[in-house]
């Protein structure tokens, strides 16, 4: 960086004042070093004042673009995301992207958030259940990381706001399924993100995804301790709770994402979310091209883990 | 429009800081001929030429005071949403109080016009609400207790006037926490205790409404004429996590049953504010609430923001020396 006072050959008794004094207290040139130590100093700086913003549904960004190296390197290096049809993603504007859910725990959910992150550089807005705002810590994290309950409600404003809105309509049923019945698509809720996405006439974008089954085979459960601590269920797996926490690192199966063709849902009136057959028949429509590029994508990826 | 224009204007609550502030806006106002405060205490502070009645709107000598001062207004902020002593007489002040009132109004044949303070604490708090609550939601879990559940009745009974009494221009006003200099409420006392207890593993995106802005929509809902419900906050969201550090207070997270148990430790021994239920479901949930209908119908803005209004209350109370923070410029004072 040039500043004022390099530009001008010292005249003899002329004296250059600076126009922004604070200029000069600038270093002229930073190593990496000393700018990533820098840049993380005025973070952590901003973090401990409270300097930061979240909107209305508590989204802090600053908080997600901290924490995305760490999911990346998950991304990346333990899953080798392979993303597919990118161009099925609107670069602006709503959209409800309605993928399959499965894992044993919604790990799939933020690879997808990843992926659209740094692919489509957008910030996708899941919508959790609300077993996910009753528990401390799982809250208000996946506030901060922009997701919000999934009601009607948060669905539209988010949508009219034009975010870019994902949402699991199999909810636990498909997240907590067993290991036996991977890839097979559960019941898809009640058609509830048909009639939101009518609603807030915007396209639904399918999307398949391929690997989380594999990361933690759920091959029994714990009912009874399930009960006892309020969760939908108790997942045993080969290496949880045998190993303890150890258990919890997720197997490192090789994923694919795809992003279907949008659903047109052109020439159906905002009215026709009141019509229960047409909000069934999407919905019937949806799994299936779901199901179907499922399929396909496990013939594409050959063996879970290489 | 001008057979709603406020000519007497009767202010319950007048000798609280928000009845107090609204009665010197409206007796500035040269549009009206008289302003008249009720409370069963003196007002502390000079309200201009606003005349003072004491009266208990518990009783029904405040409908005498409606009639012979053919009050044509009535701007209801009697709500008191800080419980000072025991829950039974806070109760009956709020429901009771309204009740009588209400009864005056609907009996006066002057009468065209009733604003009315409540609250957005009659959205409750819960994990299971929406991020944002517009007007016309209902509560997922309703407000069980304390001033919540006493708001929540007042706009009940507010509603069954205003079905018994179609002629009345009714606006009824859910307003944020309010905040700014001279406030003193559950709120601020938590926030300023020496060590501030939060729920472990929770972080409530909290609104906040500035006295300013919240004066100005009721003297505007007065003067003018916006019949409806309206939400009233700040833009923007805080979070309880952002407030506390941009306050500097130290903060000790402790699981829900320690802080309630802890609340009532500090109200027996030290003086210090119990957390009552509503207080403490707010400070785990949090809530936020949609202003684009009050904003539309007044074509304003509150002009405090939800951060604004907090930074000048941090700035009025001496707070925001933040340790931590002071200690990492202490380490780091070289480097930046």
């Amino acid at each position: 960086m040039m500043n004022a006072r390099d530009s001008y050959p010292d005249h003899a008794g002329a004296q250059v004042i600076p126009i922004r004094p604070e200029a000069h207290e600038q270093p002229p040139e930073r190593s990496p070093v000393e700018h990533a130590l820098a840049s993380g100093l005025s973070f952590l700086r901003r973090r401990l004042s409270g300097e930061y913003e979240v909107d209305e549904f508590g989204f802090d960004p600053e908080f997600v673009e901290a924490v995305m190296p760490v999911a990346r390197l998950f991304y990346e290096k333990w899953f080798r995301v392979e993303l597919r049809g990118l161009e099925n993603l609107p670069a602006d504007g709503g959209a409800l992207v309605v993928a399959n859910h499965s894992g044993t725990l919604p790990i799939d959910g933020l690879m997808l958030q990843v992926g659209v992150h740094d692919h489509a550089q957008r910030n996708l807005r899941l919508l959790g259940a609300d077993l996910v705002y009753q528990v401390p810590l799982l809250g208000h994290l996946s506030r901060k990381a922009g997701h919000t309950l999934a009601c009607q409600a948060d669905a539209d404003r988010l949508l009219t706001k034009g975010e870019l809105v994902g949402v699991f309509p199999e909810g636990f049923k498909g997240v907590g399924k067993p290991f036996a019945d991977r890839y097979k698509l559960q019941r898809f809720g009640r058609g509830g993100f048909v009639a939101t996405a009518l609603r807030a006439d915007v396209p639904i974008i399918p999307c398949a995804i391929v690997g989380a089954e594999e990361i933690y085979p759920k091959i029994g459960e714990l009912g009874a301790l399930a009960r006892l601590l309020g969760l939908p269920y108790f997942p045993v797996t080969p290496t949880f709770p045998l190993f303890g926490l150890l258990g919890l690192i997720p197997l490192p199966s090789k994923w694919i994402i795809q992003f279907g063709e949008p659903v047109s849902l052109e020439g159906l009136e905002p009215g026709a979310a009141d019509d229960p057959m047409t909000v069934f028949n999407l919905t019937d429509h949806v799994r299936e091209v779901i199901q179907q590029m499922l399929y396909d994508l496990l013939l594409r990826r050959g063996p879970a883990f290489f | 429009m001008p057979s709603a224009v406020a000519r007497v204007v009767l202010v319950t609550g007048v000798s609280r800081f928000l009845g107090a502030r609204v009665a010197y806006a409206l007796q500035a106002d040269p549009g009206i001929e008289r302003v008249i405060g009720v409370d069963t205490v003196p007002p502390t502070t000079s309200l201009g030429r606003t005349e003072f009645v004491r009266v208990d709107i518990r009783t029904p000598s405040i409908a005498k005071v409606i009639s012979s001062a053919e009050v044509d207004t009535v701007v209801h902020l009697n709500l008191v949403t800080a419980p000072t002593g025991p829950r039974s007489s806070m109760k009956e002040l709020n429901v009771i109080g309204t009740m009588q009132l209400l009864a005056a109004c609907q009996r006066s044949p002057d009468m065209r016009k009733l604003v009315v303070r409540s609250s957005a604490a009659v959205y409750g708090s819960s994990p299971r609400d929406p991020a944002v609550f517009a007007e016309d939601d209902e509560p997922v879990d309703p407000p069980s207790s304390g001033y919540a559940k006493d708001a929540v009745e007042v706009e009940g009974y507010v509603r069954g006037l205003k079905r018994r009494r179609s002629d009345l221009a009714v606006s009824t006003l859910r307003f944020a926490n309010f905040l700014g200099p001279g406030v003193d409420s559950p709120l601020t006392r938590y926030l300023r205790m020496p060590l501030v207890p939060t729920v472990f593993g929770f972080d409530p995106r909290l609104q906040f409404v500035h006295t300013t802005d919240g004066v100005e929509v009721l003297r505007r809902m007065t003067v003018e004429d916006h019949p409806g419900t309206f939400n009233v906050a700040g833009d923007g969201v805080l979070t309880l996590s952002q407030a506390i550090r941009r306050a500097g207070r130290p903060n000790l997270p402790l699981a829900a049953p320690a802080m309630g148990a802890l609340g009532d430790l500090c109200k027996r021994f030290g003086g210090l504010p119990a957390f009552s239920p509503e207080l403490l479901r707010w400070l785990t949930y949090g809530r936020v609430v949609d202003t684009s209908r009050l904003v539309g119908e007044l074509k304003w803005r509150p002009k405090y923001t939800s951060e604004a209004a907090f930074a000048e209350f941090v700035n009025a109370s001496g707070l925001g020396h933040n340790l931590a923070l002071g200690l990492l410029d202490r380490l780091t004072g070289g480097l930046r």
